[in-house]
């Protein structure tokens, strides 16, 4: 074996540094995992996304599961802008991780107010989640297109001197442009990328399985395709690229690291074993040691030319 | 060779005691009860094993032949001995997850999240119980009238089926004490409409502080009605679809009438235990 070095998982995100590249998904996070593990160990802390008044979210069921996936339509269920102020940022502020908050709006003027409503001490990025419907653009999301993610996001950018992450979706035909159109509007990471719009149906009844009808896909079934927008992204930016998609073992966190991401956010894994978080953490570091690998800057980007016909 | 069995362990702060724990069990035996249930016992850490009874656990099943339960089931705690470092869930199969769980064998290794949600409560004035459960839903309430049992309750368990030879744990519910009365729908005795009488009878001769059901909305809405005339209290554990069962994911809610408001609870969070008053 190697001589176990101590290796250093901090990793940067634009200004930002982390301690590790490991943090969890928007919308499958909450204190709740506190009854679990500490949740000092993340390399950052990534709330549900907020919306600015109140919401009840879609009716029931809102998840099913599918083979290596599931499907959900949870629908931003939101207590609104003053129940973050007052009741959930001084909770998370008792952690030394950094609060990254996600927002959300179905309008251009309504989504910059929120920006700038959660523009408080104790927030240390915002994640602004361009993936949701926008009733100006007949209710495709902003991140569909290059004109509608760059329209918001320089109407975000405007709001806020906070780190600014522009959240993608993997629903768009155009990914790099839609990147590009960020980066250009003054985000300051990307992240890539959210739920593949999905359906499924009970035969047995005829009807479909989720009470919104269409729904948000995520887990392993769909980590090729994060993955592989994650890589378009990577090489059609300048800023960080934060991978996100069905990721759930360490060789996952490895594929998206070496393919261009700067850190990674885990979701569906945690509702399958909630302690999935913290094992990657250990794991990665056991892997670094015995890899003999000193910092991560060895490994992000690191994507080799293919090894075009050649079997080995 | 993995020894079984385990808590999965994560770095927690000192002092800090995880609420729940993810933890692979070793299976002791998965066996049929009659014609539709199975019993599966598990050799459980000690960790996991101060549960409440309506607690519940999140099972991550096997794969049955063909199939791929993807998230974990929740399933309500049957039975739990910390001293005998034992588990208990009592199963229908009905669809992939139970088809998974169906396929284990003694010696298996079997991981569980929990316990997780609130139990049933047990207050000083409820000395005389009625327990009014149907199918499955009466597996729900047997470590409650365990505990009833312990703090010395008096008991009444009205148990529905379908069938007679279906009513489950009516030997169980003797052995912690309780007056056991079969109800089925062969003969039509469990319908509101018969069951409303013979419980209205034991309120009016004074032998009923509370009520505790799980497992049919029938029943629920007679309990309802009738605590609402008699001014009783009681309580119900609910089910609902999940995905995480922890409180993060917002999947299980149900809408519960407080006051003159409907208001929206997690089942797997504030529940799976509610007022029955509140319950929709």
């Amino acid at each position: 074996m190697k001589d176990m070095q101590n290796a250093d998982l901090r990793v940067r995100v634009g200004a930002l540094t982390l301690d590790n590249p490991i943090m969890p998904a928007s919308g499958t996070f909450s204190e709740d995992l506190a009854d679990v593990f500490d949740l000092d160990v993340l390399g950052a802390h990534v709330l549900k996304t907020i919306m600015h008044g109140t919401r009840a979210g879609n009716p029931t069921p809102r998840v099913c599961d599918l083979q290596s996936g599931m499907l959900n339509a949870i629908g931003i269920p939101s207590k609104g802008i003053d129940y973050f102020r007052d009741e959930m940022l001084p909770y998370w502020a008792g952690f030394k991780a950094p609060l990254v908050v996600s927002i959300s709006a179905h309008s251009y003027d309504e989504f910059a107010h929120l920006c700038a409503e959660v523009s408080l001490d104790g927030v240390a990025a915002i994640e602004a989640n361009i993936s949701c419907p926008n009733i100006e653009a007949n209710g495709n999301a902003f991140a569909m297109r290059p004109d509608t993610t760059h329209e918001v996001v320089t109407r975000l950018r405007a709001k806020t001197d906070l780190p600014l992450w522009a959240k993608l979706t993997p629903n768009t035909g155009e990914p790099a442009e839609v990147a590009r159109a960020a980066e250009a509007a003054g985000a300051d990471a990307l992240v890539v990328a959210n739920t593949v719009l999905g359906m499924s149906v009970d035969i047995a009844n005829r009807r479909p399985r989720l009470g919104n009808v269409m729904g948000g896909m995520s887990g392993p079934a769909i980590k090729p395709i994060a993955l592989r927008m994650t890589y378009q992204c990577a090489n059609a930016v300048d800023i960080p690229v934060i991978g996100c998609g069905g990721i759930s073992t360490r060789d996952d966190v490895l594929e998206f690291l070496i393919a261009g991401a700067a850190a990674v956010q885990i979701g569906t894994a945690t509702f399958q074993s909630p302690t999935a978080m913290a094992r990657l953490i250990t794991e990665l570091e056991s892997w670094m040691q015995e890899q003999g690998v000193a910092s991560l800057d060895e490994i992000i980007g690191s994507i080799e030319a293919p090894n075009a016909g050649v079997f080995e | 060779m993995t020894h079984l069995p385990t808590v999965m362990t994560v770095p927690v702060p000192q002092g800090l005691r995880p609420r729940c724990c993810e933890a692979t069990c070793r299976v002791v035996s998965n066996t049929p009860v009659n014609g539709e249930y199975r019993l599966l016992t598990l050799e459980a850490p000690a960790e996991i094993l101060d549960c409440q009874p309506g607690q519940f656990f999140q099972l991550l099943c096997p794969a049955p032949l063909g199939e791929q339960p993807f998230l974990r089931r929740p399933m309500s705690i049957y039975g739990y001995d910390k001293a005998a470092g034992r588990l208990e869930f009592l199963y229908k199969v009905t669809g992939a997850g139970t088809r998974g769980l169906a396929t284990l064998d003694r010696g298996d290794a079997f991981n569980v999240l929990g316990p997780l949600g609130q139990g049933f409560s047990m207050p000083d004035d409820w000395q005389n119980l009625m327990l009014v459960a149907r199918g499955v839903g009466l597996a729900t309430l047997a470590p409650l009238a365990r505990m009833a049992q312990e703090k010395g309750r008096k008991m009444t368990a009205i148990c529905s089926a379908r069938r007679p030879e279906l009513a489950m744990s009516v030997d169980l519910f003797e052995s912690y004490g309780a007056e056991v009365i079969v109800v089925h729908d062969q003969d039509g005795s469990s319908t509101p409409e018969a069951l409303r009488p013979l419980i209205k009878a034991r309120i009016e001769a004074g032998q009923v502080d509370a009520f505790y059901t799980c497992g049919s909305s029938r029943l629920l809405r007679l309990l309802q009605e009738l605590g609402a005339h008699h001014d009783i209290s009681g309580e119900i554990a609910m089910e609902q679809q999940m995905a995480c069962g922890l409180g993060m994911c917002q999947a299980c809610v149900r809408s519960f009438r407080v006051g003159d408001r409907i208001i929206q609870r997690r089942v797997c969070r504030e529940g799976p235990v509610f007022p029955i008053s509140e319950a929709m």
